[in-house]
């Protein structure tokens, strides 16, 4: 083969032709998705301290437990049913909260007991096993093991950070926005001819491609909407990185993709809880602002979000204004399939024979059993497979009713 | 079959340089790995023993902290921890340099291969902070003395170092019938995890012949071993299961608990047939392809077992094969020997990489990895990296390989090799016409060297 200069340019206009009608990376889907709702997981990682996000006010315990951090209306947080409120930092959501849209389970937790690792303790929440190393891999795609028709575009994995819970056979995507590729139009031609006669490196370069392309298009592009005005006002924020995680999983849930899973750091909180707890409940708040602007209405109606985490934090305030690891945890469920407006789980006490080693939230049920349950409603998945392949271990028992 | 150096270099090797010559013959590679190991003596890393005592300043440093809290004294001992923290840190990514600089600078390149194989095989991992920088130097005193050695030694070092006892939770695992069980309600009892993968990853494999009466067997018999933080590897009678364990049919100990029944049990499980197998066929798939061919492996687990477990010949029978002589470039470089072998390729200079600072190193040399799919001396589980090509080139992974190459050069060396000559020098006559091309029709130097960089023939091996 002589290769030229202008061989070159004839062979990439042949190579774009190709590009486009390739199934791997054309945007027009050929197949219908296996199931129509959507499925948001969210994983808080550093572990969340419930008893600050959730305020039990209600509970005679609850205000001799914690000399700075507040706690309750009176300090400002927003009351739910009149003994939880939620902390102020999440008052973007209350409107949620008000037409039932938003939800909380209290009192949660993994298998995971006493050793208080946060890398064990994520380990195990995304593997979904009831110790580690009990099944491979993670259990969304355990999920997708068990159910027919899915593709890798089924399930996206959003950001640089390895999604455990996504590991495994079944096939998934996963991407980081503003991960792309920056090379010149030239550059992207001749890699493209470099790989072109390796199917593995060939299919993957086409992947991130188009990835990238998608990436730098304005979501609202492709559907016509090209008012300047409409655009600056509907853009995500820039440089926010999880509000631009939430766009581009919003972005993938108008398309393809059934299930979107990524993570949001910074609940470690030690020292100075007041203040970490207040930015990263608004990474919270503004990434749930951002899938409910970036679905739409209609797609919303559709979707659950659920944000789960490795563990709580102990119930009393350390010497630093924070709070240590503990067990007990809790979960929030947000989105237009899911039946909010409610705090669920049972709730446990917090007078010091109810605790759980006499320092955390006792745990009264189990994270997996209400994930089991949004799996089962949403995406239709079997009992027997969720409590045996998914899940391996847990009882689902009676339905909690977390969705609609 | 002719021997091919610069093949040898690609497969076996730390890639091809544009300054060092490709070793010669097999009798030359195996002379180089039985020699002194001028790497380690040139880019020194931190022994295991002497970072593990930095494991107990950590501890003291945070526990002064922590009994100052709210007391004047306590913003002293804060800084005093973060900056003993931060310099831990920063010698870890010293070592990173180091561990590159090797790969740029050896003649010995099958060495240092074998020990990221070796290092991967016996995956150990710090969980806490104070043990999260030690897997360099688990390398280094753990694994790299032995990678030319018997099996079985290498073996005993990993399963006895405290990394791995602490990594596989072999530090809380007591007898149920121990002395220390009996005194302790609040021990957690027998911990399968260490002997599990002892049998599963280390020796027999997973499909080998034992049953979960074997796993159990054998976590009674590692009770005792243990770590203290003044020795590091001790056996603790006290917490040992009393009475004889049966593994694979044969039984140990007994009488008084000790450190040797345990080993001799590892010595068997080492010198097993299965173990053979599995050790042949894990270094075929690694240095070969995902599918090796079986002749390959029989040769070296006959080797292997003629040999009683010694190494050389393991290697020696490899690098005489023809299956593993294929010419068609094969398995995929993970990120690590991808970045290394790139820096080689550039010949980049030693004083460049031992110049930057912590962070430059980092944002160089080590993120890009995470990028790549590869968070360095952190993979997910004790089975280590994948080998399947398939795993590293997914979309996001190349994209970072991609970047990488088009970006990190240009910070390393100054200025770029000329890219026509570069394509010639980073792959010798695997440079097939499209590479050379690509090298020449670049707009930019920087996009040429990545392109190169990025070739599937450089990407490969």
């Amino acid at each position: 083969m002589q290769l030229t200069r202008r061989s070159l340019l004839t062979r990439s206009a042949a190579l774009g032709c190709s590009l486009a009608a390739s199934p791997l990376v054309t945007p027009v889907s050929f197949a219908a998705a296996p199931w129509d709702t959507r499925l948001v997981v969210i994983i808080l990682r550093g572990g969340m301290d419930a008893l600050d996000v959730v305020q039990p006010y209600g509970d005679a315990d609850f205000s001799g437990l914690r000399r700075t951090l507040s706690g309750g209306p009176g300090s400002g947080a927003l009351d739910l049913d009149g003994f939880f409120a939620m902390h102020p930092a999440l008052a973007p959501l209350l409107p949620f909260w008000r037409k039932g849209e938003l939800g909380f389970v209290q009192a949660v937790s993994t298998p995971y007991r006493d050793r208080r690792s946060h890398f064990d303790g994520q380990d195990l929440l995304e593997a979904g096993t009831s110790a580690l190393g009990e099944a491979r891999g993670g259990w969304l795609n355990r999920l997708l093991q068990q159910l027919p028709g899915t593709e890798a575009r089924t399930a996206f994995a959003i950001g640089q950070e390895r999604m455990l819970l996504m590991d495994g056979a079944a096939p998934v995507s996963q991407w980081a926005p503003g991960a792309g590729l920056a090379m010149s139009p030239q550059a992207e031609r001749l890699a493209g001819l470099l790989m072109e006669e390796d199917p593995l490196f060939h299919a993957a370069l086409n992947e991130a491609l188009e990835l990238t392309r998608q990436d730098r298009l304005p979501a609202l592009e492709e559907e016509g909407v090209d008012s300047a005005g409409m655009m600056e006002m509907m853009a995500p924020p820039r440089g926010k990185a999880h509000a631009e995680i939430a766009a581009y999983a919003a972005e993938q849930l108008r398309g393809d993709t059934r299930i979107a899973a990524f993570s949001i750091n910074g609940w470690d909180t030690h020292s100075g809880q007041a203040k970490g707890l207040q930015a990263a409940l608004g990474r919270l708040s503004e990434t749930v602002l951002e899938l409910h602007r970036g679905v739409g209405a209609e797609i919303w109606g559709r979707t659950a979000i659920v944000a789960v985490t490795e563990f709580g934090r102990t119930v009393r305030e350390n010497g630093t204004g924070g709070t240590d690891h503990g067990t007990g945890g809790a979960m929030m469920l947000a989105g237009g399939a899911v039946r909010g407006g409610r705090v669920f789980g049972d709730w446990p006490g917090l007078s010091e024979a109810d605790l759980y080693d006499r320092r955390d939230l006792m745990p009264t049920g189990d994270v997996r059993r209400h994930l089991a349950w949004l799996l089962h409603g949403l995406a239709g998945a079997g009992r027997n497979g969720l409590e045996t392949a998914v899940f391996p271990g847990v009882e689902m028992a009676g339905n909690p009713g977390l969705l609609l | 079959m002719r021997f091919d150096p610069d093949l040898a270099e690609i497969r076996f090797g730390a890639g091809l340089s544009p300054l060092l010559p490709p070793p010669q013959s097999a009798e030359d590679m195996l002379r180089r790995l039985q020699g002194p190991d001028e790497m380690a003596l040139r880019f020194p890393v931190s022994s295991f023993d002497e970072a593990f005592a930095g494991v107990s300043d950590f501890r003291r440093l945070r526990k002064q902290r922590r009994e100052l809290e709210g007391s004047s004294g306590y913003e002293a001992a804060d800084k005093a921890f973060k900056t003993y923290r931060r310099e831990r840190n920063e010698t870890r990514l010293n070592w990173h340099g180091q561990r590159i600089l090797r790969h740029v600078a050896t003649r010995d390149g099958f060495r240092e291969r074998l020990v990221l194989f070796w290092a991967d095989h016996f995956t150990a991992q710090g969980k806490s902070g104070p043990m999260r920088v030690l897997a360099a130097p688990y390398a280094e005193s753990v694994i790299r003395p032995h990678v030319a050695g018997r099996f079985e030694d290498l073996l005993i070092a990993a399963v006895t170092s405290p990394l791995m006892l602490h990594y596989l939770d072999q530090l809380r695992s007591a007898g149920p019938g121990s002395r220390a069980a009996k005194r302790r309600k609040r021990l957690s009892g027998l911990n399968e995890n260490l002997a599990r993968e002892v049998l599963e990853l280390h020796t027999l494999g997973v499909g080998g012949p034992y049953s979960q009466a074997d796993v159990r067997q054998l976590a009674e018999l590692f009770t005792g071993l243990s770590v203290s933080q003044d020795q590091g590897f001790v056996f603790r009678p006290g917490m040992a299961e009393p009475g004889p364990e049966t593994v694979l049919g044969k039984v140990y100990g007994g009488g008084r608990p000790e450190a040797g029944q345990v080993l001799a049990a590892l010595r068997d499980l080492a010198r097993h047939p299965a173990t053979a197998r599995h050790i042949a066929w894990k270094l075929a798939v690694h240095f070969t392809s995902d599918q090796p061919e079986p002749a390959l492996i029989a040769h070296m687990a006959a080797l292997y077992q003629e040999s009683g477990g010694q190494l050389l010949p393991v290697y020696a029978a490899l690098l005489e094969h023809p299956a593993a002589w294929q010419p068609e470039l094969a398995n995929v470089k993970p990120p690590f020997d991808y970045v290394a072998s790139a820096c080689r390729a550039l010949a980049v200079p030693q004083a460049r990489i031992a110049g930057l600072r912590a962070g430059q190193t980092r944002r160089l040399l080590l993120s890009p990895l995470t990028q790549m799919g590869q968070r360095w001396e952190f993979s997910g589980g004790p089975d280590g990296w994948s080998e399947e090509d398939a795993s590293w080139i997914t979309p996001q992974a190349l994209a970072a390989r991609l970047r990488w190459s088009m970006s990190a050069p240009r910070r390393l060396q100054q200025p770029l090799p000329d890219p026509r000559r570069f394509a010639g020098a980073a792959l010798g006559r695997y440079a097939g016409e499209r590479v050379h091309f690509a090298a020449g029709a670049a707009e930019t130097e920087a996009e040429a060297i990545g392109l190169v960089l990025s070739s599937p023939a450089f990407q490969r091996r």
